[in-house]
C-alpha cells in the first residue's frame, strides 16, 4: 500500500518518500550501577555492522561510583560479537581544562591517555570524574564505517567533564582500530568501580 | 493503529520509524536583533547550528547565556574552558593557543562563542553548539561548541569553547547575542536529538 498526498509519494514499498532526518537512534541504555554498557551487533535489537557508514554514542550525564584519581570512563570493541574487547587501537588525545576558582587553567596534549598499538581502553575524558551529586560528564564518539574489512576504522570523540577537582575538562580523542576485520560490538565502562549513572545513545548516521 | 508496508511497519503506537531523531524545533533569521532566544524543554541533548552570524559592530564578541527562570535572567554561573587554532590571511602567525580571555571560572557572564568579529561584508562565523539535559534538575549542565570565523586582523579562527553551567536547577532559556551591538544577520537554527 502506497500512501500519495497531492500527487507525491509519502510511503511506498516500506519507505518513507519524503526527506527525513539522517540520524537514526538504534538503542538508548540507561545506567544504573552499572559495571559496563555494551551494545552488540544482534543483540538487543542492536545494529552495529554495516547498514550505516557511521556510528555516534552520546553520553549524558555519565556518572561514577567510586572518586579516585586516574579513574576513568573509557571504551574498548569487538570484532567478535563481544566475546574480547581488545582491538588493537592507535590514538591521540589532547585537553583543556580550567578551575572553577580560577587558580589554573592549560591546553596539552596528554600522551598517558594516548596509544599506541595497544589493546587497552581508549578513555573518553581527561582525569576522574567526581562522585558529587551534580557532577558529571557529556559528550559524544563517532567511529565511522566499523564493517569495513578492508580499512582501519576510525573514531572520534570529545567530551566535556565535571572534574573531581573542579575543573571544567573538555577532551578531545581520535584514533583508529588497526585491523581490517568488522568491529561489531563496543563496551564502555569505569575503570574502577560502577557506572553509577548514564544515559548511553546509538545512532545510526544515514 | 500502525501502518505496515512491504512488511515494514512505518509507524504504530506513536512512534513514526525511519524518520529520523534529530528535530528542528526551532529556526530564528536575525535581522538587526539585540539577541535572540529560545525556549528549552525536555530534550536529551540540544544542538544549535549558527550559519553566518555578522556582527553589526566591529570587535564585537558572539556569545550566549541560560536562564533558570523563564528568562528573567541570564546569569547562570558556568567553569569554561577556550582555546583556538589560527592563521592570519597574510600567513604571518599560526598556532593552538589557549584563550584565557573567553573562558569562565564560575563567572555568571556571558559565555563567548567567537572573538572579535569584523564588520566586513563578507566576515562571519558559522559553527555548532551542543548543549546536554538542560532540563535536568540532579547534574551540572554540560556544553561544547566549535565554529569557524573571520576577525579584524584578518584571521580564520577555529574557536573551541566548552563547559559546564554550575547548577542543579532545569535550564530553560537561552540567548545569544553580540558583546556590543546588534546581530546584524545570521541563521540560528535548533535541533532536539531524541
Amino acid at each position: 500500500m502506497a500512501v500519495i498526498s497531492a500527487g507525491t509519494t509519502l510511503i511506498d514499498a516500506g519507505a518513507i518518500s519524503v526527506p527525513t532526518g539522517a540520524l537514526i537512534l538504534i538503542k538508548s541504555i540507561t545506567a544504573s550501577s552499572s559495571a559496563s554498557i555494551s551494545f552488540v551487533d544482534g543483540a538487543s535489537g542492536v545494529v552495529f555492522d554495516g547498514t550505516y557508514k557511521s556510528y555516534i554514542f552520546k553520553f549524558i550525564d555519565v556518572h561514577p561510583s567510586t572518586e579516585a584519581d586516574n579513574t576513568v570512563f573509557h571504551f574498548q570493541c569487538s570484532t567478535d560479537g563481544g566475546s574480547n574487547y581488545n582491538t588493537t587501537m592507535t590514538s591521540s588525545h589532547f585537553r583543556a581544562g580550567n578551575y572553577e576558582d580560577d587558580s589554573d587553567r592549560f591546553l596539552s596534549f596528554n600522551i598517558t591517555q594516548a596509544q599506541s598499538q595497544d589493546t587497552d581502553f581508549a578513555s573518553l575524558i581527561n582525569g576522574s570524574i567526581g562522585t558529587d551529586n551534580d557532577q558529571s560528564a557529556s559528550g559524544f564518539l563517532q567511529i565511522f564505517n566499523p564493517a569495513d574489512t578492508t580499512f582501519v576504522k576510525h573514531f572520534i570523540s570529545r567530551t566535556n567533564s565535571h572534574n573531581l577537582n573542579n575543573v571544567s575538562m573538555v577532551a578531545y580523542n581520535g584514533g583508529y582500530f588497526n585491523t581490517t576485520s568488522a568491529i561489531d560490538a563496543i563496551q564502555f565502562k569505569f575503570s574502577a568501580g560502577d557506572v553509577d549513572n548514564a544515559v548511553i545513545k546509538m545512532y545510526g548516521v544515514t | 493503529m500502525g501502518l505496515i508496508s512491504a512488511g515494514t511497519t512505518i509507524f504504530d503506537a506513536g512512534v513514526v520509524n525511519g524518520i529520523g531523531n534529530m528535530i528542528l524545533v526551532s529556526s530564528v533569521t536575525a535581522s538587526s536583533s539585540a539577541s535572540i532566544t529560545f525556549t528549552l524543554a525536555d530534550y536529551k541533548e540540544y544542538q544549535f547550528y549558527f550559519v553566518n552570524i555578522h556582527a553589526a559592530t566591529s570587535g564585537a564578541e558572539y556569545q550566549f547565556n541560560l536562564s533558570i527562570d523563564s528568562g528573567s535572567n541570564y546569569n547562570v554561573a558556568k567553569t569554561s574552558t577556550a582555546f583556538e587554532s589560527y592563521h592570519t590571511e597574510a600567513d604571518n602567525g599560526a598556532g593552538v593557543i589557549y584563550q584565557g580571555g573567553a573562558d569562565l571560572a564560575q563567572g555568571t557572564g556571558d559565555q563567548q562563542l567567537f572573538r572579535n568579529l569584523d564588520t566586513d561584508n563578507d566576515c562571519s562565523y558559522s559553527g555548532s553548539l551542543k548543549l546536554f539535559n538542560p532540563s535536568s534538575d540532579t547534574f551540572a549542565k554540560h556544553y561544547m561548541a566549535r565554529g569557524n570565523g573571520m576577525n579584524t586582523s584578518p584571521t580564520s579562527i577555529d574557536f573551541n569553547v566548552a563547559g559546564y553551567a554550575n547548577t542543579a536547577s532545569a535550564v530553560d532559556r537561552i540567548q545569544f547575542k553580540m558583546s556590543s551591538g546588534n546581530i546584524d544577520s545570521g541563521k540560528i537554527l535548533m535541533f532536539g536529538i531524541n
